[in-house]
């Protein structure tokens, strides 16, 4: 464990000791506050509906997309970053274990995550105080909002330690995310059986219960397997350097 | 048995795809040992140095560390490790202190000691002065040090260092040199990588020359050049008339050879040999002088790393001399 919570930890002094944390904080809170406030201006405007679908369903969708925007910026440079630094040969000879290292960094993005969606649910408070509402619905988009950046954070991990390029990390990890997005844009992708399988894979689709105030065990063991799958790739990318070298 | 601070490595062969990097080596390093690998660009210095320390595993063979297996008990083998990679691996937004307490946990050291720790390794490549200095601020001479400390945490019976002078100027390079020596005390197994004669030959008492992914030879730095070259050699550089320079070398006592002429300057030049252990450029001096001759230069003649692997791949020797 102390080798995990040393690895998050340097991370996170580092983001921190640089302006890129803030700037990404800043960015988050801004477009959060401003989907956040049209939203619910545009729920006034509009007069009396049910809360989950007609307020909580568009704040939510608008986070997803503030948190695709944002989180690929906060990954990209985990591994990459230790390859251009050449740190990782260091690291590679510590004596930790692979799947310490691949903890230590998602530890620490998850960590900066939290702390926006944290900061970013501070509007609903304040409207709470105002207008008292049932906080179930909008205590499960939270967790839904969460379980889908600790999505894009795995995968963003697993792409940052294929390059030494954060740039490139952070482009493969947009095309996988877009990917996994609008794979059900389209019906025409494919036969009715086809698109079912899509519905089953697609990222956005598990992502809508919880947006409507709605957690499924099929939604929440969808995002457990699409985290562990990414975290797994991120340690084999690692263990790559036996048929790659060191580059 | 094994005992703390040995390292042996058997049969280590790395292959990255279809290319050997590294064919064959094995070799062992005693413990309070000081060894140095010489060998040029590409020999797959770097390749062996990374499969003892577990960088990556061999593709076949194996390494121990004081009787750790660095593949399969590679965790019990890396906590008796120091090792300085090629390429620098230094933090360079943190400072010089926070980077060494990160490392020294990582190596885990306890909470309480660790101050004391990187205190001490600080102390010991002397770049406490430069404790609160963010790492990306330093000359290279002093990352360098920094790396070194690095290797130092956690007081390891074996410390590997991968080329610790390469891409220093000659005054940084001879500074860490020295500190390099200093290190290697009776307890400190130190294996390092060199591709310059001098270097090894001023710090290490055993050599393991390397090429082409083996090793072509293995002997005390002093023995190696004995054997490489039948005797010493010294460079005479004068001018004046060519047959009477030579019979005057030829005349001088102890000269066992005299090679050379006229270079394309018009001055002459001829290499005088004799016994190692002997020194007689006195008497060749006085002898070129005494005949007349205008003395230029008597000049040492080295031999470049280059001589010294077509010498050996020439005949190639895996034994100890
Ligand atoms: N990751 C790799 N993939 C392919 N070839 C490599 C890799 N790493 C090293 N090599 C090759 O292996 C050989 C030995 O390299 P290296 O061990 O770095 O040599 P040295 O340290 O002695 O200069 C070189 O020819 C190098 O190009
Ligand atoms: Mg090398």
């Amino acid at each position: 464990m102390r080798p995990i919570l040393s690895v998050a930890r340097r991370e996170l002094s580092t983001y921190f000791g640089s302006p890129i944390a803030y700037v990404l904080l800043a960015v988050y809170l801004v477009l959060s506050g401003y989907f956040f406030y049209s939203d619910v201006a545009f729920f006034v405007t509009f007069g009396a509906q049910y809360l989950p679908t007609a307020l909580w369903r568009y704040v939510f969708l608008d986070f997803r997309l503030v948190t695709l925007l944002v989180l690929p910026l906060v990954t990209m440079r985990l591994f990459a970053e230790e390859r251009k630094l050449g740190t990782i040969e260091l690291l590679w000879t510590l004596p930790v274990r692979d799947f310490q290292l691949v903890l230590g960094k998602f530890l620490a993005a998850w960590a900066f995550f939290v702390v926006l969606v944290a900061l970013a649910v501070v509007p609903f408070a304040v409207l709470y105080v105002f207008h008292p509402f049932a906080l179930g619905p909008p205590a499960a988009a939270v967790l839904g909002l969460v379980l889908l950046g600790t999505a894009f954070i795995a995968c963003g991990l697993a792409a940052s330690t294929l390059t030494e390029n954060q740039v490139v990390a952070g482009m493969v990890t947009y095309g996988v995310l877009v990917f996994f997005w609008f794979m059900t844009w389209n019906e025409a992708v494919g036969s009715e059986q086809w698109i079912r399988v899509l519905l089953l894979l697609s990222l956005f689709d598990h992502y809508l219960p919880f947006a409507t105030g709605t957690i499924a065990l099929v939604d929440v063991a969808y995002f457990a397997f699409f985290i562990g799958f990414f975290l797994y790739a991120a340690l084999r990318s690692l263990q790559s350097r036996t048929w790659r070298g060191v580059v | 048995m094994t005992e703390r601070g040995e390292i042996r490595a058997e049969a280590l062969m790395k292959r990255f795809g279809a290319f050997v990097a590294v064919a064959d080596i094995s070799f062992t390093v005693s413990p309070g040992e000081v060894v140095g690998f010489l060998g040029p660009n590409g020999a797959g210095k770097s390749t062996t140095l990374r499969m003892v320390t577990g960088v990556f595993p061999p593709t076949s063979g194996r390494c121990t560390i004081s009787g750790h297996d660095v593949v399969r008990d590679a965790i019990a083998a890396r906590t008796a490790l120091g090792y300085l990679p090629e390429r620098t691996a230094l933090y360079t937004d943190m400072t010089v202190e926070r980077y060494l307490r990160f490392v020294g946990e990582m190596k885990r050291i306890a909470a309480a000691a660790l101050a004391g720790a990187v205190g001490a390794a600080m102390d010991a490549t002397a770049v406490a002065h430069m404790a609160q200095r963010p790492i990306g601020t330093l000359s290279k001479g002093y990352r360098q040090r920094v790396g070194i400390a690095q290797a130092l945490l956690g007081d390891p019976d074996v410390l590997i260092l991968d080329e610790p002078t390469s891409g220093l100027d000659p005054e940084q390079a001879a500074e860490i040199r020295t500190l390099v020596r200093g290190l290697a005390d009776a307890r400190r197994t130190v294996l390092l990588s060199s591709h310059v004669l001098p270097e090894v030959e001023s710090i290490c008492s055993r050599v393991i020359i390397l090429a082409q992914g083996r090793v072509v030879a293995v002997d005390a730095p002093a023995r190696l050049e004995q054997r490489l070259r039948p005797h010493r050699e010294v460079a005479v550089r004068a001018v004046g008339d060519a047959g009477a320079l030579l019979a005057l070398l030829r005349a001088v006592p102890g000269v066992l050879s005299v090679t050379g002429g006229p270079e394309p300057d018009g001055v002459l030049r001829y290499v005088v040999g004799f016994a190692h252990r002997t020194d007689i450029r006195r008497e060749i001096a006085a002898a070129v002088v005494g005949g007349g001759m205008g003395l230029l230069a008597l000049e040492p003649v080295v031999m470049t790393l280059e001589e010294i692997f077509l010498t050996l791949i020439g005949r190639p020797d895996g034994g100890e001399g």
